[in-house]
């Protein structure tokens, strides 16, 4: 039983990465019409985003500190951060601490500034074109933007600590009646889960409740017609480039405590998160959520080790395994519509 | 002749004397220049243009005819490889028994793999075949390690049975051969300063090849082929008129995965080694770029594709910063650094990032790959006689 | 900074057209002079570097191939000499090898051993490499001294720590400097044992293909031996990113210590989940639970972050250590550089000097003279003690490290902090265990 909670809660968090960016593919996909195969680029470029502002907040100056010897044995530099002499050095390292956080406010205009700017200078001239030419365009799109990554960055993984407030993690078991220690969760996690929740929830709100997104509803709908109405919806629709990428970026920002990011993180959630937005039918927007959390949890209970005692390998391939069954027992997915990419 | 229309023959007959010809014209810098560093007229990367190319030639008639885009052909590849070297360990070194098993039993998995795929179309039909691959991978990497190797992958091994083999001589490794003709070995040509390598795998590939090829332009211009086009203009329209598009589907799917089995053993013939990375996703990505990049749709234009994408991670790579130096070596210092510092990201360990621009560029300016580019070219020099690989404009690539 | 990239074939052909005019064409059947396969000609002789330079050991790979320069440097007689000095052979002058200087090559092998050996051919095919070494990682060890072994040329592994690579799958023309599971296993038990107590309950988490397999089985047998009792053992995908649902259930097992028998990537992502999930801070059984990372290394420590602080690993050598050898590199590399040298740079400089010196003595660049150089070659002032490199799996003993997580670190590349120099008679076994057939030398030719 307690097993049994606790990889639905493993799940519950798996699936909301999954679910965000999958709602941001969807989002261009159900938008524009367009195959994105960056997006798993633009979470990564939101994961560096606050490792770029955790560089910027640990600029520092050296000071020559003779007492000490660094490892040739000259006297040791110690890097001084500007924000200890700015701030003094307590308030300097609850700054530095809190830098994931402070991310958001980092990611949000530079990933709608990343996104308008993909849509404006590239993914517009290829409305027209195939779906298939879309796809190879933002791959190719997508390896270009990891190599700039990396070449700054380097290879390696970059750690980004989530502030020291939410190191550890809360016994869910106690409050449940188990014995403790039984089904524990990082802080981090429910702050993650809860996040995306309020993400995905923000966005069907604004989709649903605003005239900004009635219109773009209509124009996902019947693009033509609504232009027709005098109505401006390409400005429209580059916005929802930008607010997408902002999705797809947050989750990126937010993702970084729980996997120390590297330029590759984008290509390995690209496959899964197509994956998650195919199962949940294209171009569905609760398709995608429910997909995501659906893969989640069913990854997670592959993952216990009574199951796979049982099944040996079945944590490599249940995704994809449960993938061809949805495929093949539902042809759009669990929620798409017909005549949606089928051609 | 051979069945062909004459302009067929006579692209035909141009791809056999490139290739045969390819030592020749793959080396054309003299040893020990400072551009020999471009000669790509070696063994291994002369084996990989060939055996790429039937890879790519096989994934065009699925993907250049029917339009059903493929994301999970490394798996056929990696399959036709497994069956390949198995055979190398069991039955013998001889190439001919691995290249066939390899093609029949990548043929019996694409039938099972395509047989479930082909049931959906579009995206759906990519992400089935992504995840039959992907499974292939994963499996073939962990739980299979006792088939597949694992990690290690496979390698013929002296003690093997190879019952069909005689015992090594003593101190001896396995090699693989044909009739006793060691894949590996080469006649070398010195005339001048150039060197010319002539390697009897690369041949043995090559003539496998120019078959595959000659095959795929039968099936372009067969009525079969005709069959495959209607299915990618309008297969709602086919299926009015009473027909069944699936079993065409499905043979071109079976024929598309023995050309990857194909190819798989051959690589294998050629270099005795397979590993599980060989399925993976990027694996199957690279094959859709190589016939994007060269054209798809076209019967030379996979080939190109296959070449390019090969020479860059082959060429490209291996150009290091001592290098550049030793060319911008005539500039004074200062220029020399800053011309050097320019280049360096974009070879070298940066090849990822000019494979990703040039493709880029080619999907964005060339949608018609390399083969419109050619076709551009040949236009701008204002040729009043049609080029005979090309015989019309932009509207329908060559095929 | 201008050098002649001249190849052996370019030497050869060279000097075979002036021999028989320039008008008459030479036939020259392959590689059937001198005896074995690139014998150098003229006055260099090249050296394939083959290292990850694209994919996730991208930062590792170009370790590697400063380590690489700054032994072609020494070689050839130019910086401070480096460990040519601290080398208990002196067969090194300092004039590159037996007279020729040296002149390298580089490639990448992407991490996959397909692109590995096409990188491998390309510089023995086409640029005439008398020697290969390199890579990070089991698959790519094991695939490349394949083919080494077919080609008649010596391989000289770099970082690769599969039991396999001198065990099944050893060859006679491959040669491995770095340590691998087994060593890890024997190494580490006694200093758990005496940290953690011998009254144990382990809980593995083991990356699913070979290196995982071996690494776990090592640290398995050698911690039951001194009284642990292993609880569960759960494979995760190699392609796995998070891990909390492999983590989250170590709790419930009534485990309490998790040993995570993952590398680079893995182990970042595996260790950070699991000091995320607070492991560390809870008391299971009335003892401290901990976390053991059987195969450290410095640079994927650095991804991991604070949370590698008191947990315990293995490594095959520091830039910490005080010998004479280890500060003699830790010198000439930081000095050239400006940061101390990993160990996978360290194993690479190693084998590309232990290479040349086995040339030296040979006084042929004859592959089967090299192997028979580098057998049962006993050697010291390279950074890990005296060391043999056994005849008959082609593997080095020497002292293995035991090393902690820091807890006050001074600086980026301050993580670790040595425990333990573990005798090379603990972590000496029996070359048979692992079966495999080493074969005989080939020369190629």
């Amino acid at each position: 039983m307690e097993a049994i909670i606790l990889q639905v809660l493993n799940g519950l968090d798996k699936g909301s990465a999954y679910a965000l960016i999958a709602l941001g593919l969807t989002l261009i996909f159900g938008t524009l019409g367009v195959v994105n195969f960056a997006h798993g680029a633009l979470f990564m470029i939101g994961a560096f985003c606050a490792v770029t502002l955790s560089r910027i907040l640990t600029l520092s100056h050296t000071i020559v500190d003779e007492t000490q010897k660094d490892f040739l044995g000259n006297p040791l530099k110690v890097e001084v951060p500007y924000v200890y002499d700015w701030f003094g050095q307590a308030t300097g390292d609850v700054i530095i601490d809190w830098a994931v956080p402070l991310s958001i406010l980092f990611a949000i205009p530079v990933m709608v500034a990343i996104g308008v700017l993909m849509e404006r200078g590239l993914i517009k001239h290829f409305y027209k074109r195939p779906h298939a030419d879309q796809i190879l365009v933002t791959f190719g799109l997508a390896i270009v933007l990891q190599e700039i990554i990396k070449y700054y960055y380097g290879a390696n993984p970059i750690p980004t600590p989530a502030p020291s407030a939410f190191v550890g993690s809360f016994d869910f078991g106690t409050m449940l009646g188990f014995e403790a220690n039984q089904i524990i969760y990082p802080y981090w996690r429910i702050i993650y889960f809860a996040f995306a929740a309020i993400i995905i929830g923000a966005v069907f709100a604004f989709l649903q409740f605003t005239t900004f997104g009635m219109v773009v509803r209509a124009g996902m709908a019947d693009r033509e017609t609504v232009q027709l109405l005098g109505i401006n919806i390409d400005k429209r629709f580059t916005l929802m480039f930008g607010i997408a990428a902002a999705v797809a970026g947050l989750a990126g920002v937010m993702y970084t405590p729980i996997n120390s990011p590297n330029y590759h993180m984008g290509m390995d959630f690209l496959v899964l998160s197509f994956v998650v937005v195919v199962v949940g039918g294209m171009g569905s927007l609760p398709g995608a959520v429910l997909a995501g959390f659906v893969l989640g949890i069913l990854e997670s209970f592959a993952s216990m080790r009574e199951v796979l005692a049982i099944l040996p390998g079945l944590n490599q391939i249940i995704i994809y395994l449960v993938a061809i069954i949805i495929l093949l027992t539902r042809p759009r997915g669990l929620m798409g519509r017909k005549g949606v990419m089928e051609d | 002749m051979l069945g062909l229309e004459a302009k067929d023959f006579r692209l035909l007959i141009l791809v056999a004397i490139l290739t045969m010809a390819a030592p020749f014209l793959l080396n054309p810098f003299p040893e020990g220049s400072g551009l020999a560093q471009f000669n790509a007229g070696y063994p291994d990367l002369m084996q990989r243009f060939v055996i790429f190319g039937i890879f790519a030639i096989g994934f065009n008639i699925l993907f250049g005819l029917t339009g059903y885009l493929s994301f999970g052909h490394a798996a056929f590849l990696g399959v036709g490889s497994y069956a390949a070297i198995w055979m190398m360990k069991l039955l013998t070194m001889n190439v001919i028994p691995a290249i066939i098993v390899s093609v029949i039993v990548a043929g019996i998995f694409s039938l099972a793999v395509g047989w479930i795929s082909l049931r959906r179309s579009g995206i759906y039909f990519s992400i089935l075949t992504l995840a039959f691959a992907q499974m292939s991978y994963s499996l073939a990497y962990s739980v299979l390690t006792p088939i597949t190797g694992g990690e290690t992958g496979l390698q013929p091994k002296v003690n093997d049975p190879r019952i069909l083999d005689g015992a090594l001589t003593e101190g001896g490794t396995p090699k693989a051969n044909l009739f006793g003709l060691e894949m590996g070995s080469s006649i070398e040509w010195g005339v001048g300063n150039w060197l010319f390598t002539f390697n009897a795998g690369y041949y043995v590939a090559a003539i496998v090849m120019l078959a595959a090829f000659y095959l795929s332009i039968r099936i372009f211009r067969s009525p079969f082929g005709m069959m495959l086009r209607a299915v990618k203009s309008n297969q709602q329209r086919l299926n009015y008129t009473g027909l069944n598009a699936k079993p065409y589907t499905l043979a071109a799917f079976v024929i598309s995965g023995m050309y990857a089995g194909l190819a798989g053993g051959l690589m294998v013939a050629m270099d005795t080694q397979v590993g599980a990375e060989r399925m993976f996703w990027t694996a199957s990505g690279e094959v859709v770029l190589m016939s994007i990049l060269g054209g798809v749709g076209t019967l030379i234009g996979p080939v190109l594709g296959a070449g390019a994408i090969k020479y860059m991670e082959n060429i490209l790579s291996k150009i290091n910063s001592d290098i550049l130096h030793t060319w911008f070596a005539f500039l004074p210092d200062g220029l020399e650094d800053f011309v050097v510092t320019l280049i360096y990201p974009f070879i070298g360990k940066g090849w990822h990032l000019t494979l990703g621009l040039i493709f880029m560029a080619v999907v964005i300016f060339l949608p018609g790959g390399l083969v419109e580019g050619g076709q551009r070219i040949a236009r701008l020099f204002g040729r009043k006689k049609k080029s005979t690989d090309t015989p019309d404009g932009k509207t329908t690539p060559a095929e | 900074m201008s050098k002649m990239t001249l190849s052996r074939r370019g030497v050869l052909t060279t000097g075979a057209a002036a021999g028989a005019g320039l008008a008459l064409p030479t036939y020259l059947p392959a590689a059937s002079h001198a005896g074995f396969t690139n014998a150098p000609t003229g006055s260099t002789v090249t050296l394939g570097f083959n290292v990850p330079q694209t994919g996730p050991y991208a930062d590792e790979g170009a370790d590697e191939l400063r380590a690489y320069e700054l032994a072609v440097e020494h070689l050839n007689g130019g910086g401070d000499g480096g460990l040519m000095n601290t080398f208990s052979s002196k067969a090194l002058q300092g004039n590159g090898i037996l007279g020729k200087k040296v002149e390298y090559v580089t490639g990448d092998t992407q991490t996959k051993s397909d692109a590995a050996r096409a990188s491998a051919r390309s510089m023995i095919e086409k640029d005439g490499a008398v020697m290969i070494t390199g890579g990070s990682s089991s698959g790519v060890a094991v695939a490349v001294q394949a083919l080494c072994q077919e080609a008649g040329v010596i391989f000289m592994a770099g970082l690769t720590h599969s039991n396999d690579t001198t065990g099944k799958d050893k060859k006679a023309n491959g040669f491995r400097h770095f340590f691998n599971s087994y060593m890890s296993g024997a190494a580490l038990a006694p200093i758990l044992g005496a940290n953690y107590g011998t009254d144990r309950k382990a809980y593995h988490l083991t990356a699913d293909y070979n290196w995982g397999y071996t690494t776990e089985e090592a640290v398995r047998t050698s911690t039951e031996a001194i009284g642990w009792e292993t609880v569960a053992a759960v494979k995760t995908p190699l392609t796995q990113t998070d891990f909390s649902s492999y983590i989250a259930p170590v709790l419930q097992s009534g485990a309490d210590v998790l040993v995570l028998n993952h590398y680079g990537g893995n182990m970042v992502n595996s260790l950070t989940n699991a000091v995320q999930f607070g492991l560390r801070d809870k008391l299971v059984n009335n003892k401290n639970f901990e976390i053991v990372v059987p195969l450290y290394s410095r640079l994927m420590a650095k991804g991991a972050g604070a949370n590698v602080k008191g947990i315990f690993g293995s490594t095959n050598w520091h830039w910490s250590l005080q010998d004479e050898g280890s500060k003699a590199f830790v010198q000439s590399f930081g000095t050239k550089y400006g940061f101390p040298p990993s160990q996978a740079a360290h194993t690479c400089y190693v084998q590309a000097m232990l290479y040349a010196d086995a040339v030296e003595r040979a006084g042929s660049f004859n592959p089967c003279a090299v192997a028979e150089a580098l057998e049962d070659f006993e050697f010291d002032g390279m950074g890990n003690g005296p060391t043999l490199y056994r005849a008959e799996d082609h593997q080095c003993f020497k002292d293995v490290l035991v090393v902690k997580g820091k807890e006050n670190p001074t600086s980026d590349f301050d993580l670790l902090e040595i425990v333990e120099v573990t005798p090379t008679s603990q972590v000496t076994y029996d070359a048979s265990i692992f079966g495999g057939e080493l074969g005989t030398c080939n020369p190629g030719a």
